[in-house]
C-alpha cells in the first residue's frame, strides 16, 4: 500500500473537496442555527397550541431521511424554475435540516433556565427582551452547547450526501479518486483523517468553552 | 403608599385571594403571616404586577398596577421583591448580580453602577464576597445577595416572601437580622413570613390571611396578645 500512484494533485483535490465540505457545513450551520434559535424562541414563547404548525413542520425534516429531502428539494427547485445551482439548493436543505434540530436544543436550553430565575429578572424591572438577553440566553446557551456541537459534527458528515446534488465535496473527491485510482483503503483513510482533522478543533472548541463557562 | 383594594384573584377554580383590602403607608412594615395556602404569597407577586388579579385594584404610589396603560417595567424599580428561592444568576459573580439591572434598567454608568453594587453588598455583610460566584455561596449569603440585588434599585418599597423559608436554622438569623436593619432604616416593607417572633419584632402591624381572607389586622402586641379571630388563636397555639 506505500507503493502509491496518489498524486500531490491528487491530494489538492481532496483538499478542494475538503473545503466544499467546510463551506456547506459553516452556510449550513449558521443559518440553521439563526433559523432554530428565533424558531427555539417562537416555540417557548407561544406556547404548544399556537406553534403545533411549525413543531409539525420540523418534525417532518427531522424524520424524513436527509437524503430524500435533497433529491426532493432539488426537484421542487426545478419545478419551481427557481434556477438554484447544487450549492444553494444543499445549503437551503441542509439548513432546514439542521434547524429542525437546533429548534429542540434551544427550546430545552431556554426550558432549561428556572422560571423563578426569569421572574426575579422581571422583577428588577427587565423588560422581557432584557431577560432573554442578559439571563436566558448566556444560561441556556451553556446548557445547549454540547448538543449544539454534535449537531455541527453530525451535520458536517451528513453534508456528504449534497454529492447526490453533483457537489463535489470531501466524500465525492474520494470516490472520484478511488474509481481511477483502485487504492480504496488508503484513500478512504486519508478521506476519514481529514473529517477528523476537520472535527477535532469544533469539539475541541466546545470543550474549551465549557470549562471557561464553568464558574462554580 | 400601597393601597390594595378589594382584590380577588383565582388559579383555576381555586380562589385564592377573596377580596383583599390593605393600605400600607410609607416607612410602615406590615407582615404578614398565615398557613400555607392562605393567598399570602400571591399577594406579594400580584403587588408588582407578576400575577394579573381578576378584581379589584391595587395602587402603588396612586398608579395603579394592573392598569393596561401602566409601564410595569417601570413600576417595578420602585417595588424590590425577594422569594423564598433566592434566585441568583448562576453566570454572574455576586458584584455583576447587584450590577445588572442598575446598569441595563437604570442605564447608569459601570462605575455607578459599581458603586452601588459594593454599598449594598457591604450592607447585608457580603463586601468580601464580590467576585464569588453565587454557587460557591451558602443559601443565607446568596438570600442576602438578592436582597442587595433589590435594594441596588432604590427601591422605595421592598417585599418579601417567606425569605427565610428555605434556609437552614441556623442560617436564618443572618437574613432576619438584614430585614431588621432595613425596618430599622425605615424602608416601606411588606414580609410574608413563618418567623412570630420576627413578626412580632418589627412589624408595626400583622396581618393574618386565612383560605384567601385577611382574618384579622393589628398591631403585633394586640395581634399576639389578645387575638380575637378564632382561627387565628388555632394557628397561633400550634405555631408557638
Amino acid at each position: 500500500m506505500f507503493n502509491t500512484a496518489l498524486t500531490l494533485s491528487d491530494l489538492g483535490f481532496l483538499a478542494q473537496g475538503a473545503l466544499m465540505t467546510l463551506a456547506v457545513t459553516a452556510v449550513s450551520v449558521a443559518a440553521g442555527t439563526v433559523l432554530g434559535v428565533i424558531f427555539g424562541v417562537v416555540r417557548n414563547q407561544v406556547g404548544p397550541y399556537w406553534s403545533a404548525p411549525l413543531t409539525f413542520l420540523l418534525d417532518v425534516f427531522r424524520s424524513v431521511p436527509l437524503l430524500i429531502q435533497l433529491v426532493l428539494g432539488n426537484a421542487f427547485q426545478s419545478i419551481a424554475k427557481l434556477g438554484w445551482p447544487p450549492f444553494t439548493t444543499s445549503c437551503v436543505v441542509l439548513s432546514l435540516y439542521t434547524a429542525a434540530y437546533c429548534t429542540e436544543i434551544v427550546r430545552g436550553g431556554i426550558a432549561s433556565v428556572p422560571p423563578t430565575t426569569r421572574r426575579s429578572a422581571r422583577s428588577l424591572g427587565m423588560t422581557w427582551w432584557q431577560d432573554m438577553r442578559y439571563i436566558v440566553a448566556p444560561l441556556a446557551t451553556r446548557v445547549s452547547l454540547p448538543s449544539w456541537i454534535g449537531l455541527t459534527l453530525g451535520v458536517m458528515k451528513d453534508s456528504a450526501l449534497v454529492l447526490w446534488l453533483g457537489l463535489i465535496e470531501l466524500l465525492r473527491a474520494s470516490q472520484v479518486l478511488v474509481t481511477r485510482l483502485q487504492e480504496p483503503l488508503l484513500i478512504l483513510m486519508i478521506c476519514g483523517a481529514i473529517y477528523f482533522l476537520i472535527s477535532f478543533p469544533i469539539a475541541r472548541l466546545g470543550g474549551y468553552l465549557e470549562k471557561r463557562w464553568s464558574n462554580d | 403608599m400601597i393601597e390594595i383594594q378589594n382584590v380577588r384573584k383565582s388559579f383555576g377554580s381555586l380562589e385564592v385571594l377573596k377580596g383583599i383590602d390593605l393600605t400600607v403607608e410609607k416607612g410602615e412594615v406590615v407582615t404578614v403571616i398565615g398557613g400555607s395556602g392562605s393567598g399570602k404569597s400571591t399577594l406579594l407577586t400580584c403587588i408588582n404586577g407578576l400575577e394579573p388579579i381578576d378584581a379589584g385594584r391595587i395602587m402603588v404610589d396612586g398608579t395603579e398596577v394592573h392598569a393596561k396603560t401602566t409601564d410595569l417595567n417601570k413600576l417595578r424599580r420602585k417595588i424590590g421583591i425577594v422569594f423564598q428561592q433566592w434566585n441568583a444568576f448562576p453566570h454572574l459573580s455576586v458584584l455583576e448580580n447587584v450590577m445588572l439591572a442598575p446598569r441595563k434598567v437604570l442605564g447608569l454608568s459601570k462605575e455607578k453602577a459599581e458603586e452601588i453594587a459594593v454599598k449594598q453588598l457591604t450592607h447585608v455583610g457580603l463586601g468580601e464576597k464580590l467576585s464569588v460566584y453565587p454557587t460557591r455561596m451558602s443559601g443565607g449569603q446568596q438570600q442576602r445577595m438578592a436582597i442587595a440585588r433589590a435594594l441596588a434599585m432604590s427601591p422605595e418599597y421592598m417585599l418579601f416572601d417567606e425569605v427565610t423559608s428555605a434556609l437552614d436554622p441556623q442560617l436564618v438569623g443572618e437574613v432576619l437580622d438584614t430585614l431588621r436593619m432595613l425596618a430599622s432604616e425605615g424602608m416601606t416593607m411588606i414580609c410574608v413570613t413563618h418567623e412570630m417572633k420576627f413578626a412580632r419584632e418589627v412589624s408595626d402591624r400583622v396581618a393574618f390571611f386565612h383560605k384567601g381572607v385577611m382574618a384579622e389586622i393589628a398591631p403585633p402586641e394586640a395581634l399576639f396578645g389578645a387575638p380575637k379571630d378564632p382561627e387565628l388563636q388555632k394557628f397561633l397555639a400550634a405555631t408557638h
